[in-house]
């Protein structure tokens, strides 16, 4: 399908004749080419897993052993440290991915429309996880599964934008033409991301205020705080090493065609 | 430590059900997720491979 995208020189999509650039430019130009960022990817990634699962060891060690049986809510309380961590994911990861895909919409770059596909899947499942662990933390305390109230529904329907961007960018066969769309997807549902933060404050909801918040003293214990951080900095190492392996997928599947991917294997 | 056996431990004070089947669901997606990598990448590289090594017998054949 791309076998004439594929032959291009790895810089040929960047019309970088004339700019007078920085030596921190330059690094930076140089790793926007995907056959440059392929093997960086590939160094990078192990590091980020291994931080992964000594971080989640250590979350898990601080949620299950350290951290004292809540008050008021038992042991169900135990699901914020994958709840919470779980939700901030689905938010971060899709700003980070319509600012990927809104560069490549803009500048044209190929490798930022790349990672905006190979963060769409890691995005979804942690909104899977924030609304699956939401689900059964609900019923325990509240009575319910799930409620239509402004947090959840707005929650739902970052999903359904994950799902809809990856539906869209695999239904359209030229993938420079399914990044534009999908580009245009997910530029759109980010209106929803501060939908979904602020809506326990704009809306009366079911759902609890902001558990950590930059203007206010944390309303939970200092080692139950830990716990969820530390959680996050886990799942944060998870993202970061799932999206580069997946990139590396899709620099290879849209570059099959090219010189450099033919000489990996030689190599 | 919180608990004083391991049967407290897996009832969790009557919520075993909601906070293992909230860990366990999140363990087996991240799980699955990372076997669809993998997998992902093994297809890629071996069709990348197998076009090689048809081309290296291609221009055997021309030789």
């Amino acid at each position: 399908m791309n076998g004439a995208a594929g032959g291009r020189s790895a810089l040929a999509d960047h019309n970088n004749d004339g700019l007078s650039m920085s030596g921190q430019g330059k690094l930076l130009y140089r790793f926007a080419s995907p056959q440059a960022f392929y093997p960086l990817a590939g160094a990078l990634w192990p590091w980020f897993a291994a931080a992964a699962m000594v971080l989640g060891m250590a979350g898990l060690y601080i949620g299950f052993l350290v951290a004292p049986t809540d008050a008021q809510q038992g042991d169900a309380y135990r699901i914020i440290f994958i709840h919470v961590p779980a939700a901030w994911m689905s938010m971060f990861i899709y700003i980070i991915m319509a600012a990927w895909a809104g560069l490549g919409l803009v500048l044209n770059t190929r490798l930022s429309s790349m990672m905006a596909s190979a963060l769409a899947p890691t995005g979804a499942m942690f909104t899977f996880v924030a609304l699956w662990t939401g689900a059964l933390w609900g019923k325990p305390t509240w009575g319910a599964w799930w409620v239509w109230d402004a947090r959840l529904t707005s929650e739902l329907l970052l999903l359904f934008l994950y799902l809809g961007f990856m539906a869209l960018h695999g239904a359209i066969d030229d993938p420079r033409r399914a990044d534009k769309a999908a580009a245009v997807i997910a530029l759109v549902g980010v209106v929803n991301v501060p939908i979904i933060y602020f809506s326990v404050q704009w809306w009366n909801t079911l759902h609890q205020g902001a558990s950590v918040s930059m203007t206010a003293a944390p309303k939970m214990a200092r080692i139950m705080l830990w716990g969820m951080l530390v959680m996050a900095l886990s799942f944060w190492g998870y993202a970061i090493a799932a999206t580069l392996v997946r990139v590396r997928s899709i620099i290879l599947e849209r570059e099959r065609h090219s010189e450099w991917v033919a000489r990996l294997r030689a190599a | 430590m919180q608990w004083s056996s391991l049967e407290a431990f897996v009832a969790m004070g009557g919520y075993g059900p909601y906070v293992w089947g909230s860990y366990g669901v999140t363990l087996l997606v991240m799980a699955a997720e990372v076997v669809t990598l993998a997998r992902r990448h093994h297809a890629i590289r071996r069709l990348i491979d197998l076009r090689a090594s048809l081309t290296e017998t291609e221009h055997e054949e021309q030789a």
